[in-house]
């Protein structure tokens, strides 16, 4: 499904500033793989994420998504393979124009935009049943400015954007970090419920441990651009936080004791 | 007077497809485009030669268009392969384009006077000039605005206002956000150039200078309409565009006739949008400041 390899991406080269954000790190994940990754501030996370879809290129490596190398594709010819959803809830929909303009807009994802009205009459009732399973009210609000809408309102309809259109591959990069607990977990629940409907592929990066290992069959944890555990299926359903932090220990060392990675929530 | 009415509002029709062009940049890409100072010279410097070297001045208006969308093309790629902001791009292809309009021209200005225009066809009915601008600069400016409004009702034009909003999340759908901007600005820059061939068969010449200023112009006219149509449904913004520039010209005209001297016109604008502009921003500060001022007494 996804294979990295040796997958390098430095900052600033050349620079006194030069900051090495990924220091080679392989990994293939499965089809039907819900993988969370975790890792401290800086571990390289979000440059994974962003070398994967695309965002800027690598220094070296690959990176193949079902077989096609897409290592050097442009961020938004990549995009037919990938849903994503950001820590920032402004930055995965369009404010100034209305949900099911959004919709529209995600709903032809990695297609050609014609001179076709951008949004056909069979489409919006699909947006309105679609929306409806959200229960955030959403379904009476099409023609609404996505700018009106809450934080949360808006992750859950970048993430209803983000699978509208099956993609191969799901990347979340901190989705919920910006919300409220209680928003936070109706989004995670909802993203779950999304991966198991369509049987997505999806790499969830979080700060929170016990998400981690709550959500997804597979556990990454990232440290100085390397990935140092990585953990599936039975192995991961025992672990605990507490078997986590010893993890992390052993694999990051002493540097890690302050980190904000101790807060388990 | 009435014949000063006339006479503004039929100017303001003729500029209002300039406006249409600025509001394509300003408001939908999100990018002050000063191209437009060189761009509605090279519609006028195509149309006024074109015509006056016999051409159909019909071809010649459908030529100064494309010309202008060129112009428009050329500040686009500056700006998304070449990674030059868009300010300064927009002033790069302005500065050529002066150069441009002189070779266009073979000097500083054409003269039309007694040859055909697009107008002479409804002079030739027996109206007037300024009724003859009317009626053309009116029927082209409505025409536009619909035109416009259905494009940007498509998913390209979708794709193009999403671009002006939110670059990440366009991207992230699979659009090329760079071809959205050349598309923006190449439509935005044909419409400008429209406007001059325009302008320059109403005043019977094109001039090399004739540019100057007309980015502010657009930007007061696109104001004074948001002021006094608001920002309702796109169709009521797009008409909003017609209207501004048209209450600008008259406002113009009521300020030359209550006695202003033509040379401070352009000090007037350029005071006047200053204002529109910092008005939001500043009112929002009274209202923070007030608000702190209300925290601190329950404090
Ligand atoms: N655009 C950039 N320019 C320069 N340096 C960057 C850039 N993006 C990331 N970095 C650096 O690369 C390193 C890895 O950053 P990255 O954002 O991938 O970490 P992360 O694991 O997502 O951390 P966090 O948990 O804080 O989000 C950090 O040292 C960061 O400062
Ligand atoms: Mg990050």
């Amino acid at each position: 499904m996804l294979k990295v390899t040796k997958l390098i991406k430095s900052f600033n080269r050349g620079t006194p500033n030069e900051k090495l954000a990924l220091d080679g790190i392989s990994l293939v994940i499965r089809p039907g793989d819900f993988v969370t990754v975790i890792g401290g501030n800086g571990a390289g996370k979000s440059t994974l994420l962003n070398c994967v879809a695309g965002v800027f290129p690598p220094d070296s490596g690959k990176i193949l998504i079902d077989d096609a190398d897409v290592t050097r594709l442009s961020e938004h010819n990549r995009a037919k393979y990938l849903g994503r959803v950001f820590q920032d809830p402004m930055m995965g929909t369009a404010a100034d124009m209305t949900i099911e303009e959004n919709l529209a807009l995600a709903n032809r994802r990695g297609t050609r935009r014609t001179l076709r009205w951008q949004i056909q009459a069979d489409e919006r009732k699909r947006y309105k049943e679609m929306l409806a399973e959200l229960n955030l009210g959403l379904e009476d609000r099409l023609t609404s400015r996505v700018g009106l809408l809450s934080g949360g309102q808006r992750q859950a309809l970048t993430l209803l954007m983000a699978t509208l259109r099956v993609p191969k591959l799901l990347l979340l990069d901190e989705h919920t970090a910006a919300l409220d607990p209680k928003t936070a977990e109706t989004v995670l629940d909802l993203t779950e419920k999304y991966i198991k409907q369509s049987a997505l592929t999806a790499l969830m990066v979080t700060h929170n441990m016990r998400n981690a290992l709550r959500y997804g069959n597979r556990l990454l944890m990232m440290h100085n651009g390397r990935a140092v555990v990585d953990v599936a299926g039975e192995a991961k359903q025992i672990l605990e936080v507490n078997d986590l932090m010893r993890l992390f220990e052993r694999s990051a060392g002493e540097e890690l004791a302050s980190d904000r990675m101790l807060l388990a929530d | 007077m009435g014949q000063i009415l006339l006479s503004a509002v039929s100017l303001g029709l003729l500029w209002s497809v300039l406006v249409l062009g600025v509001y394509v940049t300003y408001k939908v890409l999100d990018i002050a485009d000063l191209t437009v100072e060189g761009s509605i010279v090279l519609g006028a410097a195509v149309a006024a030669s074109m015509i006056r070297g016999g051409h159909n001045p019909a071809a010649a208006t459908i030529a100064a268009f494309f010309a202008g969308s060129i112009a428009g093309l050329v500040t686009a790629v500056l700006h998304t392969k070449l990674k030059i902001p868009a300010l300064l791009a927009g002033i790069l292809t302005m500065t050529a384009l002066w150069s441009v309009n002189l070779r266009v021209m073979n000097s500083a200005n054409v003269s039309i006077l007694r040859i055909p225009t697009v107008f002479t066809a409804f002079t030739n009915l027996g109206v007037s000039k300024y009724a003859a601008w009317i009626i053309l600069g009116g029927s082209v400016s409505l025409l536009l605005v619909f035109a416009l409004y259905w494009f940007f009702g498509t998913e390209l034009g979708g794709a193009i206002r999403a671009t002006g909003i939110n670059k990440n999340m366009v991207r992230a759908q699979g659009i090329n956000t760079d071809t959205m901007m050349i598309i923006g600005l190449m439509i935005s820059n044909a419409l400008v150039a429209l406007s001059g061939a325009l302008i320059a068969q109403s005043q019977s010449f094109a001039d090399v200078q004739m540019g100057m200023g007309s980015i502010v112009i657009g930007l007061a006219s696109l104001i004074v309409g948001e002021v006094l149509l608001g920002r309702r449904f796109f169709l009521v913004r797009l008409l909003s565009v017609i209207f501004g520039a048209v209450v600008y010209r008259v406002i113009i005209a009521l300020v030359m006739e209550f006695g202003m001297v033509p040379n401070d016109l352009k000090l007037f604008t350029a005071i006047t949008v200053t204002v529109a502009l910092s008005v939001p921003y500043i009112s929002a500060a009274v209202k923070q400041r007030a608000g702190a001022r209300d925290g601190g007494g329950h404090a």
